[in-house]
């Protein structure tokens, strides 16, 4: 092959690689991509994904964690200091979920219950999830507009 | 007093580093033998005070001088001596500190090793590590000083984070850092090339060595890295897509593409420009990690230090390392390439196309890592791009990726014959097929497409490998011969196509399950019965912990005895989960201890991973590559 042709070559390849993983990847990303929604637009203005997982966060209310003894599946409520929601969750609890504790939850919405599939705790005790100080912090500002 | 030490060796090491960088610049472009001359020792110099200045800080953790802040925050009385070692880089002061102390070690490396290079050529790279080292103790004075004091001093530390109080994390990050840092060497040899009057292959040949050593440790500590998530953050599994994790995966897969640009740049004198690109661009995405890391704009379970201004500093010195290299790069590049042809089937085609697609790999992750950021700033929502997508979007360019491999190992230089390519490869993966089909359905019976895609492309890529070791061997009455390069080269895709088998295998034969326990509880989990025979408190030097001991029955037969802890640490009151791992060759059984349900009952998480190992096998096995094709003696001519 003639230098020419090679450097045809490499950029149709490169071009055509690019187009179809490109395309591939849109389509996924649509489908992969998970929006974070705060309790309140869950709660007061439904804007929670049909069959759809999302994520939630705030903090854990304190004594709302129940479960029958025995039994993997637990319910706690998380609030954003405004609206609150239920959780429901089957499994092992990361090593730093606790009451008073900023939490994100991976999840549906089944009836006005958040089934959770994951549920994430961060690795530091004074950690907050970013999305839950925001969605607190969101909390704070409106009233202050709306009152 | 030894904390004054070390601070005041930092900025000695601080201007040394800016004179190592101008003398050998000025002495370069001057043609000037006796500045030229002063690079090597002022080079020497600057490393001798950036080890002080590490040395004091060691010095300072082993000795519990809690009146500096940073030994207080990280450190404690009662932590065991290798962690008050490994505390100094638990956090963001002291692991800058210690990429500042790797930099000028590979700076030492590049002084002692380049004596056979052109003068200036050498000078030049010396200087652009000088420059770089400037910019990071720049930086660590300024914004991270590990040596600032408190008064009061407190009593006791506050302990390093449990999770960091792991072997697997004490040697993890020096090892990646020897690895993002090493590919500065490359990026100064990119650079000094480029400013070079006359461009030859000969770089490449120089610069290889440095390339595949900066790899290999990167290679290993991402593979450390994996291997530590999977055992200490009490999940099992072994990669994430987690941020943190993705910011060392694009400079080792842009690494990788680089290595084999090189091979050709090397051996037939194409792809200079791309190849330059290449090694501006895996220290890019090295410095780029770093600052994704650094700055906390992302979120991430590995971020343990994050601060926005430092995140700011580090895109300054992102932008100009970057930029400049760029703007040279535009300036140059474009008459660089020599007009050599090569046939459409050649190795030469192979590694372009091998390097096209890790490249859109790594853009696809750099989509993925970077999109949630992006549409955050746009105001377009808060999301995440989980996993699945990654796993998706992966198989694109990797499937074809795998399949090319063998070809491009067994394929000839300028021009082969697609008939001869098939005559070679035929053999091995009729094999393969046969193998690859075998395995899952007979050993673990289940088949499936990428299943059986994933292990006949692995066992095909293990048979070519081994086929390519054994040409690598000559002998010649008696006497043996051995092709480094080839062999290095061979054992490194060996260690590919183990890692790949690995990953197919756990990934579709791996059970998780999350389980309620009494205390005489027997569960069945893949072929495995698991009983609960008793929780007791036990105490270990800074924490205390309930042990659950659980014997692990294969049919009757008592196969082991696993107990997985539950730690509470006492200064930071945090409990961490600590996993029982029953690892053998071919499968783990893995056991986490949960919550208290109640009523003498505990959560427990069990998994079993098959041939989980193969895949820290085989990052070893690429490594161990790196390794042999180093060696070869053509680098020390």
């Amino acid at each position: 092959m003639k230098p020419r042709q090679q450097r045809m070559l490499a950029l149709g390849l490169s071009l055509s690689g690019l187009i179809i993983a490109a395309i591939l990847t849109f389509k996924a990303f649509e489908e992969n991509m998970m929006f974070f929604i705060t309790i309140t637009d869950v709660v007061e203005n439904n804007k929670a994904p049909i069959d759809r997982e999302f994520r939630v966060g705030g903090l854990v209310v304190n004594d709302s964690i129940t479960r029958e003894t025995g039994s993997l599946t637990m319910s706690f409520i998380l609030t954003d200091n405004r609206n609150q929601l239920t959780v429901n969750y089957t499994g092992v609890l990361p090593d730093l979920f606790r009451e008073g504790q900023g939490v994100v939850a991976i999840g549906k919405l089944n009836q006005n219950v958040f089934i959770a599939d994951t549920i994430l705790a961060k690795h530091d005790e004074n950690y907050m999830p970013p999305e839950v100080i925001d969605s607190l912090k969101d909390h704070v500002a409106e009233t202050k507009e709306g009152y | 007093m030894f904390p004054e030490i070390g601070h005041f060796a930092l900025i000695l090491a601080l201007v040394v580093s800016l004179c190592q960088g101008s003398v050998s610049f000025y002495g370069a472009a001057k043609q000037n033998k006796d500045l030229i001359t002063l690079t090597r020792p002022l080079a020497h110099t600057q490393s001798l005070f950036v080890l002080i200045a590490f040395t004091c800080l060691v010095y300072s953790f082993v000795s519990d001088d809690f009146s500096v802040l940073y030994v207080a925050n990280n450190s404690q009385l009662a932590l065991p001596l290798l962690f008050k070692v490994s505390a100094v880089w638990g956090a963001h002061e002291g692991s800058l500190l210690l990429w500042v102390l790797i930099l000028s070690t590979w700076t030492t490396l590049v002084c002692l090793f380049s004596k056979n290079l052109p003068d200036i050529f050498s000078s030049r790279v010396i200087g652009v590590l000088g420059f770089l080292n400037f910019g990071f103790i720049l930086f660590t004075l300024f914004t991270s000083n590990p040596f600032e004091r408190i008064f009061p001093s407190p009593l006791d530390g506050n302990d390093l984070n449990p999770l960091l109080q792991d072997i697997g994390l004490a040697i993890h990050p020096p090892l990646l850092y020897v690895g993002y840092v090493g590919f500065a060497v490359a990026y100064a040899f990119a650079i000094s090339a480029m400013l070079s009057e006359k461009l030859d292959k000969n770089w490449a040949k120089w610069t290889r060595p440095w390339t595949t050593a900066a790899w290999l440790f990167l290679t290993i500590g991402i593979a450390l890295g994996s291997w530590w998530a999977y055992y200490e953050l009490g999940w099992g599994g072994w990669w994430f897509w987690d941020p943190v994790e993705n910011a060392s995966f694009m400079p080792w897969l842009i690494g990788t593409a680089l290595i084999h640009s090189l091979a050709v740049t090397e051996k037939r004198g194409v792809f200079i420009s791309w190849t330059l690109l290449l090694s501006v661009s895996a220290f890019s995405l090295s410095l780029l990690g770093t600052f994704l890391v650094r700055s906390g704009i992302l979120i991430s379970v590995h971020a343990f230090a994050t601060d926005p201004e430092r995140g700011l500093f580090i895109l300054i010195f992102l932008i100009s390392v970057i930029g400049g290299a760029l703007l040279l790069y535009a300036k140059k590049a474009s008459d660089l390439d020599k007009k050599v042809g090569f046939g459409a089937v050649s190795r030469e085609t192979f590694l372009l196309l091998n390097n096209v697609l890790l490249v859109i790999a790594t853009i696809l992750i750099l989509l993925g890592t970077l999109a949630p950021l992006v549409l955050e700033v746009f105001n377009m929502g808060k999301i995440s791009i989980g996993a699945p997508w990654f796993e998706i979007a992966m198989l694109v360019p990797m499937i074809p990726l795998l399949i090319l491999v063998t070809m491009g190992m067994h394929s000839l230089w300028i021009k082969d014959s697609s008939f001869n390519l098939y005559k070679k490869l035929r053999s091995p993966l009729g094999i393969a097929t046969l193998v690859g089909i075998v395995i899952p359905t007979v050993f673990y019976g289940r088949s499936g497409l990428l299943l059986l895609i994933g292990s006949i492309i692995s066992i095909w890529i293990i048979i070519s490998s081994l086929l390519s070791l054994r040409s690598s061997w000559k002998g010649n009455q008696g006497r043996f011969h051995i092709n480094r390069s080839v062999a290095g080269m061979s054992i490194a895709h060996l260690g590919l196509g183990v890692f790949v088998f690995g990953v197919t295998i756990v990934s579709s034969f791996g059970v998780e399950t999350d389980r309620g326990f009494s205390i005489g509880d027997q569960i069945s989990v893949a072929g495995y019965e698991y009983k609960l025979n008793s929780i007791e408190s036990v105490k270990g030097p800074n924490y205390v912990a309930i042990e659950a001991d659980i014997s692990v029955f294969d049919g009757s037969e008592l196969i082991s005895h696993l107990k997985p802890q539950k730690r509470t640490y006492l200064v930071q009151k945090s409990p961490m989960t600590e996993a029982a791992i029953l690892a053998k060759w071919n499968k783990d059984l893995f056991v986490a201890l949960g919550d208290s349900l109640g009523n003498d009952s505990w959560s427990i998480r069990i998994q079993y991973k098959p041939m989980v190992r193969w895949i820290w096998l085989g990052c070893l096995i690429m490594a161990l590559g790196g390794l042999i094709a180093i060696s070869d003696k053509r680098y020390r001519r």
